[in-house]
């Protein structure tokens, strides 16, 4: 990567600049997109904090639009003989809330941190392909647009978010939304798959000076390893997704069963994917954690190796138990128990970190501050929904529970309770960071509280009713069937609904959050507000564009707690004393800044080959010729792109400057 | 594609690659993503494999595979294939030694004997086709017609990126090292043919 950075005055000692190899202007009349403020910076920026910012924003309005589906769910069952949504409109309802809620808001609201952190707590100045990065965010956000635009178009996906096929096929749903929906997850899973390279080439080869794997801030470390999960699982559903489109678009009879076809084929593939992505979705959550308890408990994370083992072996076991979402199919006893037991196993990596992360509060000096209160959170719910989880492994049990609303429960006490509460506590803790202002510290205990309750209000009785045998995905539920006393399902479907009112109550505490925390005349957060202990605190907030003015050199795990305070204890006790101040730490940064700072150019190309693939996932479902002007737009960018010099040239600039240092760091 | 170096207008040209001293591992940048890409590129072969694995045998009595291969002629394209590894591998020595002559003569040989092996495949396809065998025809054509599709898209796109290459090494528009750039569409280029054995061995070779 080359990273160059505008010098504010011309150097006069640079060297000459012969006229070969690069273009003396980028795009003929066009100029290269340099601002650095208004729309277009944004636009066209390749800046790892503005995309991280950007898939932030987005996220949380896909998760807005997920909760209203949600909360329409809700209303159908409120009482019996729901009349809020028709059966049809349900199934959209639900298949579009689980799609937008995982691939829209946790996967994205996850990379927003990888993107924005990732890069300052390894002491980089940006990722190792900006232009990829932006190029993923555009893809992501085009992707979830089309997806969402299939409401309009006739109807949005209704088989429920693992779409099992031949249940997807033309004859059991036949309008276009399974079609949107197929193409709308490869635009987003191209997405990942680049996030995914971009990000691990990042961590491995471009941490600050000294910084080893071992040093490495354990959210980083978790951002890893879901990067290699994705890198290995987005083929595995880009291949079912292209025979499901294959089959619906081409006629192909992959799911065809009176041809002969095998109905395990579209499970085996969705899972082998769909298990690994359960961990995609709670791996960063883990890492924000993990990042959290310990600033909070004025403690390091205990058993920081352990929790960076334990987070590969989730990843590496995660592989081997898809087919405890198949125990109904039929597999076979053996089939079942080997995934049976595998299962069991992997609740121990997992029960590693919640020991850990207890351990870790254990004797410290706790602060419930708004991000340790989430990070709590994240320990009491997930832990429920881990119990329930191991009661899935259980194979007899699981058959009971298949497809009741116990499975409902289970998942959203993991998803919503680990990974949400997670991105919560990361959105609190790195707020003053990313944006230099606190958010109210009142408003967000309220926030916390309300979200706790609601979401045990919402999800608590789904256990009663699912064991009660209220089946999943049933548009309505009637009276006479709906049990006596304790366990009428009436009664706790009630509360689930007025949970999720609850729920609702909660997030909108925290768009009010925002909006309080940057009203006019609000003091500017200090700069180490919690007193962490990572390098992306080791800078101004929010950091300049080029993240450090001069790139760290390493020599501790958790750097920054080791700059501000010194060790005058013995071997077996430590007695830290502060000795410097972020303040202190940020000016001396700033006197030695380094002179020749280079970062790379925005760029046009990657807001336009993102926008060449929902053209071209228009065309597969109405016009050839739609997929034809996609892929010229796709084929102009990538040549565009392909022959743009990283930095743009003086012609770029208005008014063109001269002799401009042209040193270059170049790498990759 | 990987986002490569800038172009260095800058007077040390030394053929070297710039970028391994800057980073953690003295890897550069791009060809560590190009093993990532491959590495995830080896699951979306590993399931279209696996599809055709469970469909081979689901066809209908006279349109199985024993009854269209033609294995002699599927062995004469591989063969073309695999031979296109070898001149990708004159280009990239030639890379390497800044022979920019040479560098365009094999990657356009390459590129041509790509163009061959895909020729024969639309020629393998065509006959199928007049045979009965249509993409919808059974669970075995649907699947085998993907698979190797899937292959050809990837040789397809790989032609036209050596292609590309050589009109940027004509017109001295590579950005960052030429010899990396090479040996990375190399690496690509031999991730194909090695995907090609796998697919020759699986789907012609061992009989339903």
């Amino acid at each position: 990567m080359a990273i160059i950075e505008r010098p504010s005055a011309p150097a006069l000692d640079s060297p000459s600049v012969p006229a070969v190899a690069t273009p003396s202007t980028s795009y003929g009349v066009f100029r290269r997109p340099v601002e650095t403020t208004g729309w277009k910076s944004w636009l066209f920026t390749i800046d790892h904090k503005k995309l991280g910012i950007m898939y932030g924003v987005v996220a949380m309005a896909f998760f807005i639009i997920g909760g209203i589906e949600a909360l329409l769910i809700r209303a159908q069952l409120a009482g019996p003989n729901g009349t809020v949504l028709s059966a049809d409109k349900y199934n959209q309802m639900f298949t579009m809330h689980a799609t937008t809620m995982v691939f829209l808001f946790v996967m994205p609201m996850a990379a927003a941190f990888a993107n924005y952190m990732v890069p300052l707590q390894i002491g980089a100045r940006d990722v190792a392909f900006p232009r990829i990065n932006a190029f993923g965010f555009w893809a992501f956000l085009f992707g979830g647009l089309f997806l969402n635009t299939s409401w309009i178009l006739g109807g949005a996906a209704d088989g429920g978010w693992f779409m099992y096929a031949p249940n997807s096929s033309v004859a059991f749903s036949p309008t276009n939304g399974v079609d949107f929906w197929a193409l709308g997850l490869q635009i987003t899973g191209i997405a990942s798959l680049t996030g995914a390279i971009n990000l691990i080439v990042t961590v491995i080869n471009m941490r600050a000076p000294g910084m080893s794997l071992m040093k490495v801030p354990i959210f980083t470390w978790m951002v890893m390893v879901v990067q290699f999960l994705l890198l290995f699982a987005m083929p595995v559903i880009t291949v079912a997704l292209f025979l499901l489109m294959f089959q619906r678009s081409f006629d192909a009879t992959f799911f065809s069963v009176e041809a002969g076809a095998d109905p395990l084929l579209w499970q085996h593939l969705f899972w082998i994917f769909g298990h690994p992505e359960v961990y995609i979705i709670v791996l960063p959550a883990f890492g924000i954690v993990s990042e959290v308890l310990p600033v909070f408990s004025k403690k390091p994370l205990f058993g920081y190796p352990l929790v960076v083992f334990s987070g590969a072996a989730i990843g590496f076991v995660g592989w081997g138990v898809w087919a405890h979402h198949m125990f109904a199919s039929g597999l076979g006893p053996i089939s079942v128990a080997v995934f049976s037991v595998a299962t069991m196993a992997i609740a121990i990596p997992t029960g590693v970190k919640i020991v850990n992360w207890t351990l870790t509060m254990w004797n410290g000096k706790i602060r419930f501050a708004t991000p340790m209160l989430y990070a709590v959170g994240v320990i009491v719910q997930f832990t429920i929904g881990g119990l329930s989880g191991v009661t899935h492994s259980v194979a007899p049990s699981d058959t009971q529970q298949t497809d009741t609303y116990y499975i409902v429960a289970h998942f959203h006490y993991v998803i919503f309770g680990g990974a949400v509460l997670g991105l919560f506590a990361g959105l609190y803790y790195w707020w003053p960071k990313m944006f230099g202002k606190m958010l109210n510290e009142r408003l967000g205990k309220w926030n916390f509280w309300l979200t706790i309750i609601g979401m045990n209000l919402t999800f608590g009785p789904m256990h009663i009713v699912g064991l009660q045998g209220q089946p999943r995905r049933m548009y309505v539920w009637t009276e006479n069937r709906a049990g006596e006393g304790f366990f009428n399902i009436g009664f706790w479907n009630l509360i689930a609904s007025i949970g999720s009112l609850v729920l609702s109550l909660g997030v909108l505490l925290f768009l009010i959050n925002i909006y309080v925390s940057h009203r006019k005349g609000t003091q500017p957060a200090p700069l180490d507000p919690w007193d962490a202990r990572s390098l992306e605190w080791m800078t101004a907030s929010p950091p300049k564009e080029h993240n450090f003015d001069a790139i760290p050199t390493v020599g501790h795990l958790d750097e920054f707690f080791h700059r501000k305070y010194e060790d005058r204890g013995t071997e077996d006790h430590h007695d830290y004393h502060q000795v410097a101040t972020a303040e202190d730490l940020l000016a001396e940064q700033e006197a030695n800044a380094e002179k020749h700072i280079h970062l790379p150019s925005p760029s046009y190309w990657p807001i336009l080959l993102a926008f060449a693939l929902p053209i071209m996932a228009y065309g597969v479902i109405y016009n050839i010729l739609l997929i034809a002007a996609g892929a010229l737009l796709a084929l102009v960018s990538l040549y565009g792109w392909g022959m743009e010099p990283h930095t743009a040239t003086d012609d770029d600039y208005d008014p063109p400057t001269t002799g401009t240092d042209l040193e270059v760091a170049s790498h990759g | 594609m990987a986002d490569t170096a800038v172009a260095t207008p800058v007077a040390h040209d030394d053929h070297s690659d710039h970028g391994a001293h800057h980073t953690s591992t003295g890897l550069s940048n791009n060809k560590l993503a190009m093993w990532m890409f491959l590495g995830s590129e080896c699951l979306l072969f590993g399931g279209l494999i696996s599809t055709y694995m469970l469909y081979r045998g689901r066809h209908s009595e006279n349109l199985g595979p024993d009854q269209v291969w033609d294995i002699p002629f599927t062995s004469a394209s591989s063969f073309v294939l695999l031979m296109s590894s070898l001149t990708m591998v004159l280009a990239v020595t030639s890379a390497n030694r800044a022979d920019d002559r040479n560098t365009k003569v094999w990657l356009s040989v390459t590129a041509l004997l790509g163009a061959l092996f895909v020729a024969g495949q639309v020629y393998e396809f065509t006959t199928f086709y007049r045979e009965g065998l249509g993409f919808t025809t059974s669970l075995f054509s649907s699947s085998f017609y993907t698979l190797t599709g899937f292959h050809g898209v990837h040789v397809t796109v790989g032609i036209i990126m050596l292609m590309s290459l050589v009109g940027m090494i004509s017109k001295n528009r590579v950005p960052g090292s030429k010899a990396e750039t090479v040996e990375l569409f190399g690496l690509y280029w031999h991730f194909v043919d090695v995907v090609w054995i796998l697919i020759f061995t699986l789907v012609y070779l061992i009989p339903a």
